[in-house]
């Protein structure tokens, strides 16, 4: 139920944003989450995208760093709580999170988002336990 | 394998008669053709025959760099301008160049010593040698170029640059042996495997002699990892004669100074004083055999010292340490000395991190900051920032450790340091500028 995320280092310099994102839509590379961590200095960008080895292989290319990471889209409840909810959850199933940003689709009813905890597949058990939608690869990309 | 094999394995009691015997022979030459010499003697109420010791080098004047530029063109020159066969001139970013000329006695020395340095690393004529230092004013290229023309290696010319060039051309010819700065055989390396898909290591290349700048034993075994190779460390300087003052042997540990042709002192860059043996300091080096240019106790600015120990090479000639840095490469931060080489070897400790950094000096508040711009690699490039954060600090606080002062490390993206195809230029010091 793993998904992969394409992340990117950024240097804090103007307009290196807009050229990775200019390198996927050269590449027709489609964004389904993004989210940026930044500090003073650096940013990383991550990116659920419709073809990450496509993304990869692009950006590589325009000499941006990389790395492919697994992570999970987790559906959650498209109301106050929702999130806190499938949180709740893995905080008693003593797992921290690492992050945590949102999809800018909905599936049905759903808000997804992505989460990447300290131990991913005891992640998987615990919410598919729990009977939280997790969101496969193929569903993902053709979003 | 040696050139010459007699005088390279003399036993030191012969080797020091023959410095003596030479030393005497140059100072008078020097004394009676040059007249900046004359004027130094006089002044320092000197006679040469008051030189009858080899540690009578002591009482004779130093040469700085400062002096050669002051008689620019021709102002050392022992011989007239007919008698001079070569010249060659090291860079005047500071002032006005050096200028050095040769007779045709000492290129043969010349031509001898870089022989003597590449056969001791293995070179023989069944080798193909790409010469990838500059040819020209600068010694580098014809210095490799004359050694291996002694030795009778096939020699590819090709001078720096033209990236692209270079490895279509080591990969075509099969060359065995590459010389060059070895931050151009980092680049060299970096560029076959990222833009022409070449994997160094498929190349046929064996040994490699690197030089005319400061580099680390870090450097050294990435260099020889990437290629597969065995590097060794070259020393030379134009004013003495250009690359072959001094060369690795197969030890790796330290290099050989030719000492029948230079002799090698090494002071205290403050006081002059000479150290004792083993202890780090400025070399100052007196050519025994020139003609052209006699150069009596050049001060070097380079930091060594003498490796005592002998040689399991067989080779009687005394050894220094790589170059540790340069009098003037001393950076003086809050107070304290440090070398870019420092900085450097702290930073590949630190695993997956590529040499590939920037030391910024600034002083934002009448104080002192040193910021180290260090390339992300793949190998350690994290989607979390914790990781990343964490690496940064480990970073400086290994430079910490190295040096004693806290740095400042920012991790810039790859490739985005300017490379360069000479000397890389690691410091950039802004405190006069604010």
């Amino acid at each position: 139920m793993k998904i992969k995320q394409i992340s990117v280092f950024l240097e804090n310099k103007k307009g290196r944003l807009y050229e990775a994102l200019n390198v996927l839509a050269q590449a027709e590379i489609n964004i389904r989450a993004l989210s940026i961590a930044d500090t003073s200095d650096f940013g990383i960008l991550r990116m659920i995208v419709n073809n990450p080895e496509k993304a990869k292989e692009a950006l590589e290319g325009a000499g941006f760093t990389t790395k492919i990471t697994n992570v999970l889209a987790v559906g959650v409840k498209d109301k106050p709580g929702g999130l806190a909810e499938v949180l709740k959850i893995l905080y008693e199933g003593d797992i921290n999170v690492e992050y945590v940003y949102a999809f800018v689709e909905k599936s049905g009813e759903e808000a997804l988002v992505v989460l990447r905890t300290n131990n991913l597949d005891k992640t998987i058990d615990l919410l598919q336990q729990k009977g939280v939608k997790l969101l496969d690869s193929k569903t993902v990309e053709s979003l | 394998m040696f050139w010459n094999k007699e005088i390279e394995t003399l036993p030191k009691e012969k080797l020091k008669e023959l410095q003596l015997e030479r030393l005497k022979k140059v100072v008078k030459y020097a004394y009676e053709h040059v007249s900046y010499y004359r004027k130094k003697f006089e002044e320092a109420g000197l006679k040469p025959e008051d030189i009858k010791t080899l540690e009578d080098i002591r009482f004779i004047p130093f040469t700085s760099k400062a002096d050669l530029r002051e008689v620019y063109p021709f102002g050392m020159f022992a011989v007239p301008l007919s008698e001079i066969v070569e010249i060659h001139s090291s860079s005047g970013t500071t002032g006005k160049p050096v200028v050095i000329g040769y007779t045709k006695e000492d290129i043969e020395v010349w031509k001898e010593v870089m022989a003597r340095s590449l056969t001791m690393i293995g070179v023989t004529k069944d080798d193909i040698i790409q010469v990838a230092y500059g040819y020209g004013l600068f010694t580098g290229g014809l210095g490799f170029h004359y050694g291996a023309l002694a030795i009778g290696a096939t020699i590819v010319p090709t001078s720096a640059g033209n990236t692209r060039r270079q490895i279509e051309l080591m990969r075509d010819f099969g060359t065995t042996v590459l010389a060059c700065t070895p931050s151009y055989a980092l680049y060299l390396a970096e560029y076959a495997q990222d833009e022409m898909g070449i994997d160094p290591r498929t190349l046929k290349l064996r040994v490699g002699s690197f030089g005319a700048e400061m580099w680390t034993e870090e450097m050294r075994k990435e260099i020889e990892r990437r290629f597969g190779i065995k590097a060794y460390n070259v020393y030379g300087l134009t004013e003495i004669i250009g690359p072959g003052v001094a060369h690795e042997c197969p030890a790796q540990e330290g290099l050989h100074i030719w000492e029948d042709h230079f002799y090698a002192e090494i002071i205290d860059p403050e006081t002059g004083e000479p150290l004792p043996e083993g202890e780090r300091g400025e070399l100052v080096l007196t050519t025994l055999t020139k003609k052209g240019v006699p150069m009596l106790r050049f001060r070097t600015r380079d930091i060594t010292a003498f490796v005592s120990r002998t040689c399991p090479c067989g080779r009687t000639f005394i050894r220094i340490e790589r170059i540790r840095g340069r009098t003037d490469d001393m950076i003086k931060v809050r107070g304290v000395m440090l070398f870019p080489y420092q900085i450097e070897k702290a930073i590949l400790e630190v695993q997956g991190i590529e040499p590939h950094y920037q030391i910024i000096l600034t002083r934002p508040h009448y104080l002192d900051e040193i910021e180290v711009q260090i390339e992300m690699s793949k190998e350690v490039f994290s989607d979390e920032v914790r990781k990343i954060e964490e690496l940064r600090r480990k970073i400086e606080k290994r430079i910490e450790e190295t040096v004693g002062i806290r740095v400042k490390v920012t991790l810039v993206e790859p490739k985005s340091l300017p490379r360069s195809e000479g000397k890389a230029k690691r410091v950039i010091d802004k405190r006069g500028l604010s």
